[in-house]
């Protein structure tokens, strides 16, 4: 952790550079800065996933709170959160050619992660 | 559902699992500009309700409720959410259309769905049963009161997603969802609390729920809480943009904004260039108008003053939704009576400033301006300084937020969080390129090209449809414990649901709470001593000091004592007061004018009150002269003797003695003079003489020769209606 910042405060001069500015361009200055701020925060959410969020596509897919906490955990170790817990259950229920739920459940029971694993060209490490 | 019975949980328990909810998505009130009430014409109230309790005055007012043009919050979670479904019905009737629902301690680090009913503590355990049942009730409420009730919780903690898609399932109509509440407040993984919160703000936008931020907690956790007005715009900056640019409207954005300070601070001084200075920078966002928390003891009378001022704040700036916080919130979990005060207390702040900024406007030069400048150039600054530190997370590491010092001072006591520390660190997963979800109102990359799908389709289309398109696919809980569940906890009080025998309560059916008000002529400490042994005495239980207030330190005390009462009440049992039985005002008119009637009256004894009795008398207020009963009135402060020989020379039919000091007993000493003077003069007989007065007990006045006493509350046909009847019988002797 960082070294505690103690500091008077300096608004008088640190703010000088602000003063030629009208409302208005103050007002887009701070938007802008914001902006700033935001994208790479949003940036960082287009390109990850976590368990909550793929815990809640698989409620989307028709999952109990219960169904989907365990198929993301058996995801998780089998190295597959990067294809998306979803998309497992997908995969699985094309290559078995049965429903949605039917494959969730298979999996939840264990059943058929090589297989998924193997469609997915993924080698569990 | 009629207004005279009460909600039937076991209606609401019915065939949950296959409830609908019948709309998504948030509801404004509709103003009705000009609306007339009570021959009153106002400027910004919406439409008015089928069913309400209005303020106590509008009895004056033909029982008027005008209806702010603010949608107005009020927070119900007690623990138990059975019983806070009957204390939102109470709160519609006063006038909520917001109902947000607190979570119970500990569910932001639950890391999934709670299922069931489990009881909670200082909130309630948010699950998909829970939120069915509440949103069913307020179906039922809102159809009774005639206006859309608002539907609220909480997107957040670590199973933020989850809780989002079953919010938007379940018809829930507006949430919190802000990750730097989770950083800055629950310790939560920022990187995982912020990927996060893009899926649960796609979710919510999908459902067109309105969000809230939670800003207004740095406010209430700060140790100078108006010192962080410069970063709060920064938090809600970030938050506001970071919902934008996670794909929802601007207008389902609010802010949650709290005037920071509170007097002995010269609060509009503080408090009203920051609300200007954020409805500047943020148009277009709305605006919730939170109340000061930060500074709230025990003093119900206190914390209601400083939320009237808030309210002028809303008026005089904007408030697209007016958030009340219970009076009560400083000493305990808000009880019943306390939500609906707070609401009535928003209702009767906004109604009264009614048309403010139509005759008052805010300054634009001096020193309003110039401090609304002044933060905005601070939050400015505090973005400049952040984005030189490295970014959010940096500046998060680096204690950036939440110090004790107006930025750009710093006092280094801020909130630090570890990139890689907190709750759920290490969770967030990098998306391959063949990452896929299957479901709509899914946030970032989704390669669903390689089903052959473009990027507007919904990819849904690949399962069948998701739970958003096909409602049979959720999996309904009903249940997960056998001990903890609202079952067993309704039966525990079923008698006081099922049969005739009832409890005091504040909070739960039962609960047996009651609050002693005490003034003793003490200092404090010895006061709550006796307040507690007082309680004692009275055979109440768990006796605890709520409230201390010093009067003086040496001449009194006053002390509210919470206990609990161990008996039940059977109604059954209770013999009620007759109630007067009133001839219409018809009747009343017949009688006059076959049988000319003539009072004389006037207030006796040294006392100079004239509202009430003027109120019986004059036409314009209801009074008996508009039955054409011929009234002499003598004023006040008159003596005995002088009104009774009035009534004689104007040869009356009745007197009508107001009398409204009572100090010793005095007003019915007078009535006893009067009638004795009556009797010396040889007419009591042929005079109906009648008392009135706030503090007259009807029974105790005819004791001292009356024939009739009214009390507080008592309206001219009161007063004519037994002046005929009366008459009557005298005529038939």
């Amino acid at each position: 952790m960082d070294k505690k910042t103690i500091r008077p405060d300096d608004y008088e001069s640190r703010s000088i550079h602000l003063k030629k500015l009208t409302d208005d361009e103050l007002k887009n200055y701070f938007w802008t800065l914001a902006e700033k701020a935001v994208d790479p925060l949003i940036n960082l959410a287009q390109k990850n996933t976590s368990p909550a969020i793929e815990r809640s596509v698989l409620l989307r897919m028709g999952f109990s709170s219960i169904e989907a906490k365990a198929i993301v955990e058996k995801t998780i170790q089998n190295q597959l959160m990067g294809k998306g817990a979803g998309h497992v259950v997908y995969r699985y229920s094309q290559i078995k050619n049965i429903g949605i739920r039917d494959a969730g459940l298979e999996l939840m029971k264990d059943s058929g992660w090589s297989l998924v694993s193997e469609s997915f060209g993924v080698k569990k490490s | 559902m009629k207004p005279n019975d009460k909600i039937s949980l076991d209606e609401i328990f019915k065939d949950l699992d296959k409830y609908t909810p019948r709309r998504h998505g948030w509801t404004w009130r509709k103003p009705v500009p000009g609306q007339i009430f009570d021959n009153q014409k106002y400027s910004d109230t919406s439409a008015s309700l089928k069913n309400y309790v209005p303020l106590p005055a509008a009895k004056y007012f033909g029982n008027i409720d005008p209806q702010p043009i603010q949608v107005i919050t009020t927070e119900i979670a007690s623990g138990r959410f059975e019983d806070d479904i009957r204390r939102m019905r109470m709160a519609a009737w006063h006038g909520a259309d917001h109902i947000m629902v607190i979570r119970t301690a500990g569910q932001s680090h639950f890391d999934g769905l709670i299922e069931g009913t489990p009881q909670g503590i200082g909130g309630v355990p948010i699950s998909r049963k829970q939120i069915r049942a509440q949103r069913k009730a307020l179906d039922m409420i809102e159809d009774e009161v005639g206006r859309p009730i608002n539907y609220h919780s909480y997107v957040s903690g670590v199973a933020g997603p989850d809780i989002a898609v079953m919010f938007a399932e379940e018809g829930v109509n507006g949430a919190h969802q802000d990750p730097q509440y989770n950083v800055l407040y629950r310790n939560i993984n920022m990187v995982r609390s912020f990927v996060d919160a893009a899926e649960s703000k796609k979710i919510m936008a999908g459902a067109d729920m309105l969000q809230i931020d939670g800003a207004h907690n740095a406010n209430a956790t700060a140790m100078v809480a108006w010192k962080v007005m410069p970063e709060l715009m920064v938090q809600h900056a970030i938050n506001s943009l970071f919902s934008v640019k996670s794909g929802m409207k601007k207008e389902n954005i609010a802010l949650s904004t709290v005037p920071p300070t509170a007097v002995p601070a010269p609060d509009l001084k503080v408090n009203l260039p920051y609300a200007v200075a954020l409805r500047d920078f943020f148009e277009g966002y709305r605006f919730r108008a939170q109340m000061n928390t930060k500074y709230m003891e025990s003093s119900t009378r206190e914390a209601t003053v400083t939320h009237v001022l808030n309210m002028m704040i809303s008026k005089l700036t904007s408030a697209d939704i007016q958030s009340t916080i219970t009076p009560d919130e400083g000493r305990n979990v808000p009880w019943h009576m306390f939500n609906v005060e707070a609401c009535d207390t928003a209702k009767q702040a906004l109604v009264g400033m009614d048309g403010l900024k139509e005759m008052v406007e805010i300054k634009k030069d001096g020193i309003l301006p110039a401090k609304v400048r002044e933060l905005k150039e601070r939050a400015v600054l505090f973005f400049e300084e952040l984005l030189a530190e490295g970014g959010y997370f940096e500046a998060v590491q680096k204690g950036f937020f939440i110090d004790s010092g107006i930025y750009p001072e710093r006092n280094g006591d801020g909130i630090s969080r570890n990139l890689n520390g907190g709750v759920g660190a290490d969770t967030v997963y990098e998306r391959d390129k063949d990452y896929f979800a299957p479901v709509p109102s899914h946030f970032g990359y989704n390669n669903v090209s390689q089903y052959n799908l473009s990027s507007n389709d919904n990819p849904a289309v690949l399962i069948g449809g998701s739970t958003f398109e096909n409602r049979e696919k959720i999996q309904y809980i009903d249940e997960l414990d056998n001990e903890d569940n609202v079952y067993i906890r309704m039966g525990e009080t079923a008698k006081y649901r099922d049969s005739s025998m009832i409890k005091p309560e504040v909070e739960w059916l039962g609960d047996g709470v009651v609050v002693i008000d005490l003034t003793l002529p003490c200092g404090s400490d010895y006061a709550k001593a006796a307040g507690i042994e007082i309680a004692k005495r009275m055979n109440l239980s768990d006796a605890e000091v709520i409230h201390t207030e010093i009067l003086h330190p040496a001449e009194a005390t006053r002390i509210q004592v919470k206990g609990t009462v161990n008996f039940d009440i059977d109604l059954l049992t209770l013999t009620l007061p007759k109630k007067p039985d009133l001839l219409t005002d018809q009747e009343i008119r017949d009688y006059v004018s076959l049988h000319p009637l003539t009072i004389v009256a006037g207030t006796v004894g040294e006392d100079e009150h004239s509202v009430g009795l003027r109120e019986i008398i004059d036409i314009k207020h209801g009074g008996i002269e508009k039955y054409g009963i011929k009234c002499i009135y003598l004023g006040t402060s008159v003596p005995i003797a002088k009104l009774v020989d009035a009534a004689i020379e104007t040869k009356a039919d009745a007197i009508l003695l107001s009398t409204i000091i009572s100090h010793d007993d005095i007003h019915y000493r007078n009535m006893k003079k009067a009638n004795d003077y009556a009797i010396e003069k040889g007419v009591r007989d042929k005079i109906i003489m009648i008392a009135g007065g706030t503090q007259v007990v009807p029974d105790t006045a005819i004791k001292q020769g009356m024939d009739q006493g009214f009390s507080r509350g008592t309206k001219g046909q009161d007063v004519a209606s037994y002046l005929v009847k009366r008459h009557k019988e005298l005529i038939k002797k």
